[in-house]
């Protein structure tokens, strides 16, 4: 049998793959036309496009997989026309195929409003990749945008554009925000919320015409009023993609959307319609999920199995990405009138709860979550399965904090048919058994082996419920260890030392550990130890790397790599000579980094102290280029010079750096700042980051270069350098004390439970209450800074390890150099 | 080198020929090595104290033939002693010079003697 599917969206794939896997080639053959130039990818997902995911990592499947299952892939062309009397379809391209059974899989396009102006350069949809790549291209020249549209998407587009470091404004024609999921409260509460992520809204404003030239300038409301803006993205909504059938006499809403009866059947008995194309009983999906149940309903039938019909789906949904939990489920608004309210309120703390219970008080029929929706997954449940209340029914949305054992508790209280991940519909059964028969222990190790998790995402909080529930039910605990000689995590080390007292590697071995320690253990407990005491460890500089050790870097060869502190890239002619006389003197290799600074390679061990002697003597300091610890701080030049900057970033960087250099983390730490939104110090791919606007300064955080390249998030925007610097020092100090040893902050973040908006609520909003502790341990570490340097010139006694042999004055005859471009080089090693 | 380290190393403590007089203990970091020079030959010692054990071995890593051993860090695998290269972690037991990272072959290692305060090399030469 010949089935053409057209669409290759995430519903058109997802169709694809189930019916591959209930049917072989020999008995169904696949053709899928897509019109995007790409094969569907997760547009679910599309925002992350925005925080580093690319095109590729954003794929359903890569394109090897349709080759890899029979599934003949079609990208980058329309299917234009279906003659239903001869069974075949015709492509923009002119090419033909027949077909036995027909498959629309067309979506939906984003609903733009004609409104006057709309063709202004500057005007976008929020929908496909292309869109997104347009939105970063004319981005880059502009300061602010405008959304259209306070709901779900919209409200998703406005952080993307607030990530992109624009100011952001969310414009809504009806008079609250996310009319269709929150009551007045609730939209109030999450209004007070955006606004104080400085995003802009405007509620009841009906847009009458877009200003501006060629290029949009502002937007004109009904009231006459004027909303100046760069860029303006259009989320109104969508409009299911129906033309094609339409014109092919298959039956459409009046409104819009494929009609199809309770077997997804179109008008025309071998036409199926799935997605969000679809209009089905008056109703329009605008979700994923459903789409998912519509493809298996479908792919069942045309393999031949028994199909169940598809006869509605739950609407409930979550927000994601925005730093705001928001969650409607069931009947939010209490529509079935008999049902009694219980709403909890607490304005200072930004949250808002109603739940509506049936008149009987047994039922849960629905709820609003602001503020706080750690409780969504469970509440979902309680009302899908029609599980039975508390005694007091207000305990589902109290004292909420604990929430973790009330989920764990919650967990073990559903049925094994309960639906965890609605994306895959896969139940709380199905994922113990996985856990148990493939004795899965970690969140990726189910999402490979079961798929849960990977479509919305929305239930990863409690897959990582379940699997800790089943893991201690087998009696099992989930737990990460250093190495084989301690049975304890970083934090827990952590902790140990600071609570114990101990100062020595010896010490925390003999009382928490095994064996004689190693490579791994000995240099993150030297780590912890100067993190919490910062002092130098000269009785026992063994347990340091090498490069710690003798406070450089080791090269090809065993010699040493020297790298003065230069803050932020600024130094002065003088201090040029001083390093241009040092390097001469003792022949060293001279290099800029990529830190903004200069490295000076090629020293033996024994003349390291006398190149500190007379760097330090110049007033240069260690750089740490050879510690798990501050890096550089780069900077642009900034407005004392540049025509375009805004404020002085040399000066910050220079202030930031000196303040935090020497301090040791679980990894080395690196930051940057900008003198304005051209970013020419790329402040964000570092550790913390910081771009000057009119107002201050954007903080941005947990940013990455290196193998897995990442962009930091925005943590706050229009700091005065104060606040700027109080954030940092919580940040960074939060980050010490939580991160797994070698883990970068970008790696941490991404470990990290409720990712960015969890770390905005314990810096900004202090939700842990440790604020103050954490900048008081960050105080104590700047104040006993010391030039580790300084130190061992200063002191002979330190000085005696820095020699080859232990028996002769004279250094490693193994040390060979060549020369390359008029320098020194180490003969390399084969 | 390696003919340098047939020539020196003895098959065991009875086939001991000289026992070289390195330096003093206290030129010796606790826990960690040191380089000796013996004619040609450079030796990594290492006084490994919280075992209160001393060990010797060639200062040469094997992996890129780099004289760097002695500033590696000692440890224990399974309760085995070993030291690890500075330069790409592989890991050697200072009992027997087995490497305990995978494929790099093994290395040289010597006997120790400490005698009142003195650290002494045994060398078959
Ligand atoms: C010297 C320098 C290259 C140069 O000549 O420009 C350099 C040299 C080394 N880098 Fe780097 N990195 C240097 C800038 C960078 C940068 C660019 C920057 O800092 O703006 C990056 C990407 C930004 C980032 O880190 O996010 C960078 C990402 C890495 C990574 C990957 C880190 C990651 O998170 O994936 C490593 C490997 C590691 O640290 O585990 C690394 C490791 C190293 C090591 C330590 C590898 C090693 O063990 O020998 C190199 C020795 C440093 C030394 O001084 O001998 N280097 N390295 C740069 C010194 C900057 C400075 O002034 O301190
Ligand atoms: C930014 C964003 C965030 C979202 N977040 C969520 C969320 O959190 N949760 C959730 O459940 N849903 C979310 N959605 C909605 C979700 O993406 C859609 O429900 C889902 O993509 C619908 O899949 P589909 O295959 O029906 O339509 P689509 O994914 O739009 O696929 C339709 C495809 O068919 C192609 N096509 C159309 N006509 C033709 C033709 N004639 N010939 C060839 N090809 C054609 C289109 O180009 C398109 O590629 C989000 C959507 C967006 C844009
Ligand atoms: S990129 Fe690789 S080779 Fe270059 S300096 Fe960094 S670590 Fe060394
Ligand atoms: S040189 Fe010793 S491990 Fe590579």
């Amino acid at each position: 049998m010949e089935v053409i599917v057209i669409g290759n969206g995430m519903v058109g794939y997802k169709f694809c793959e189930k019916l591959r896997k209930k049917a072989g080639v020999h008995q169904i053959r696949i053709t899928v036309y897509g019109e995007e130039p790409r094969p569907a990818y997760d547009r679910v997902h599309l925002s992350e496009y925005f925080n580093g995911k690319s095109a590729d990592d954003l794929l359903m499947a890569p394109a090897s997989w349709y080759a890899e299952n029979d599934v003949t892939l079609v990208t980058g062309e329309l299917v234009t026309a279906i003659d239903r009397d001869r069974k075949t379809i015709t492509t923009h391209k002119g090419s033909t195929a027949r077909y036995d059974k027909l498959v629309l899989a067309t979506g939906s396009a984003a609903f733009v409003p004609m409104i006057r102006g709309i063709e202004k350069q500057g005007v976008f949809v929020y929908r496909t990749i292309e869109d997104l790549n347009a939105i970063l291209a004319y981005g880059k020249n502009v300061r602010n945008a405008v959304v259209m549209g306070g709901g779900l998407l919209g409200l998703e587009a406005a952080k993307a554009m607030l990530d992109m470091g624009l100011r952001t404004s969310v414009v809504e024609f009806a008079p609250r925000l996310m009319p269709r999921q929150l009551d007045e409260a609730g939209a109030a509460l999450l209004r007070q919320r955006l606004e104080a992520l400085s995003i802009d809204i405007y509620t009841g404003k009906n847009t009458v015409e877009l200003l501006g030239n060629a290029r949009l300038s502002g937007l004109k409301f009904s009231d006459d009023s004027v909303l100046e803006t760069g860029m303006l993205v259009i989320s109104a909504g969508i409009r299911p993609r129906d033309e094609l059938a339409r014109e092919s006499g298959i039956t459409t809403g009046e409104r819009g959307g494929i009609v199809v009866n309770d077997q997804l059947l179109t008008n025309d008995p071998d036409i199926y319609a799935i997605g969000e194309a679809v209009l089905h009983r008056e109703k329009v999906y605008g979700l994923v999920a459903p789409g998912y149940e519509m493809a298996e309903c479908v792919a069942a039938s045309l393999a031949g199995e028994v199909a169940g019909d598809f006869t509605g789906f739950d609407m409930s949904s979550k927000l994601k990405l925005i730093g705001v939990d928001v969650g409607s489920f069931g009947d939010p608004f209490g529509d079935d009138s008999t049902s009694v309210p219980i709403v909890y309120e607490d304005r200072t703390a930004g949250i808002y709860k109603r739940i509506n219970i049936s008149s009987d008080g047994k039922r849960l029929c629905g709820g609003i979550l602001v503020g706080d929706a750690s409780a969504y997954n469970m509440l979902l449940q309680i009302t899908q399965n029609g599980l039975s209340l508390p005694t007091d029914p207000a305990d589902l949305i109290l004292g909420a904090r604990g929430a973790g054992k009330e989920e764990g508790a919650g967990i073990a209280a559903l049925p094994a048919e309960a639906q965890i991940c609605s994306c895959e519909n896969i139940s709380k059964g199905t994922l113990c058994q996985a856990i148990e028969n493939q004795n899965l222990t970690t969140l990726d190790g189910i999402k490979k082996a079961t798929g849960a998790c990977t479509g919305c995402g929305g239930c990863t909080p409690m897959v990582a419920d379940l699997l800790k529930y089943a893991l201690e039910s087998q009696g099992k605990t989930v737990k990460q260890v250093l190495c084989e000689h301690f049975d304890h995590s970083r934090q827990e080390l952590l902790d140990l030392i600071r609570i114990q007292g101990i100062r020595s590697f010896d010490d925390l071995l003999d009382a928490h550990g095994t064996g004689d320690g190693c490579e791994i253990c000995k240099p993150a407990v030297a780590s912890m130890l100067s993190s919490v005491w910062n002092e130098p460890l000269p009785k026992q500089s063994t347990i340091q790397d090498t490069n710690d050790r003798f406070l450089a870097n080791i090269q090809k060869g065993g010699s040493y790599s020297v790298v003065p502190r230069i803050p932020a890239g600024e130094i002065t002619p003088a201090q040029l000579l001083v390093i241009a006389l040092v390097a001469g003197k003792y022949k060293l290799y001279t290099k800029i980094t990529g830190g903004q600074r200069i490295d000076l390679f090629g020293a033996s061990l024994e003349q390291l102290p006398a190149i500190w002697k007379e760097l330090t003597e110049a007033g240069f300091e260690s750089g740490h280029a050879y510690g798990k610890a501050l890096r550089t701080v780069k900077s642009c030049v900034g407005s004392t010079w540049c025509r375009y900057g805004v404020q002085d970033s040399v000066g910050f960087a220079v202030e930031i750096e000196n303040r935090y250099k020497g301090i040791r983390a679980p990894h080395k730490i690196k930051s940057a700042v900008s003198g304005c939104i051209r970013e020419c110090a790329e402040a964000q791919s570092k550790d913390f980051g910081i771009i000057a606007t009119e107002k201050g300064w954007n903080l941005y955080v947990c940013g990455n270069g290196g193998a897995r390249p990442q962009h930091a998030r925005l943590l706050a925007t229009d700091l005065d350098r104060e606040t700027c610097i109080r954030y940092i020092d919580r940040f960074l100090m939060f980050y010490i004390k939580t991160a797994d040893p070698l883990t970068r902050t970008a790696a941490w973040l991404n470990k990290l439970d409720g990712g960015i908006s969890y770390l905005k609520e314990v810096v900004i909003e202090d939700s842990l209450g440790i604020a103050g502790q954490l900048e008081k341990d960050m105080q104590e570490l700047i104040s006993t800074y010391h030039c580790e340097w300084k130190k061992v010139v200063n002191d002979p006694t330190l000085q005696a390890p820095f020699r080859h042999f232990v028996n002769s004055e004279e250094t490693d005859p193994g040390l060979q150099f060549t020369e390359i471009r008029g320098q020194k080089v180490p003969v390399n090693w084969d | 080198m390696q003919s340098l380290l047939k020539e020196h190393a003895p098959k065991d403590t009875s086939d001991v020929r000289t026992w070289f007089l390195a330096a003093p203990v206290t030129n010796f970091p606790e826990n960690g090595g040191a380089c000796v020079r013996y004619k040609d030959l450079q030796v990594a010692v290492f006084n490994f104290s919280r075992r209160k054990e001393w060990y010797a071995c060639q200062n040469l890593c094997p992996h890129k033939k780099q004289m760097i051993l002695s500033r590696g860090m000692v440890g224990s695998h399974a309760g085995e002693p070993k030291v690890a290269c500075p330069f790409h972690k592989k890991s050697f037991s200072l009992r027997s010079g087995e490497c305990l990272s995978g494929d790099e072959c093994s290395i040289t290692t010597f006997p120790v003697k400490v005698e009142d305060g003195q650290v002494y090399i045994g060398f078959g030469s």
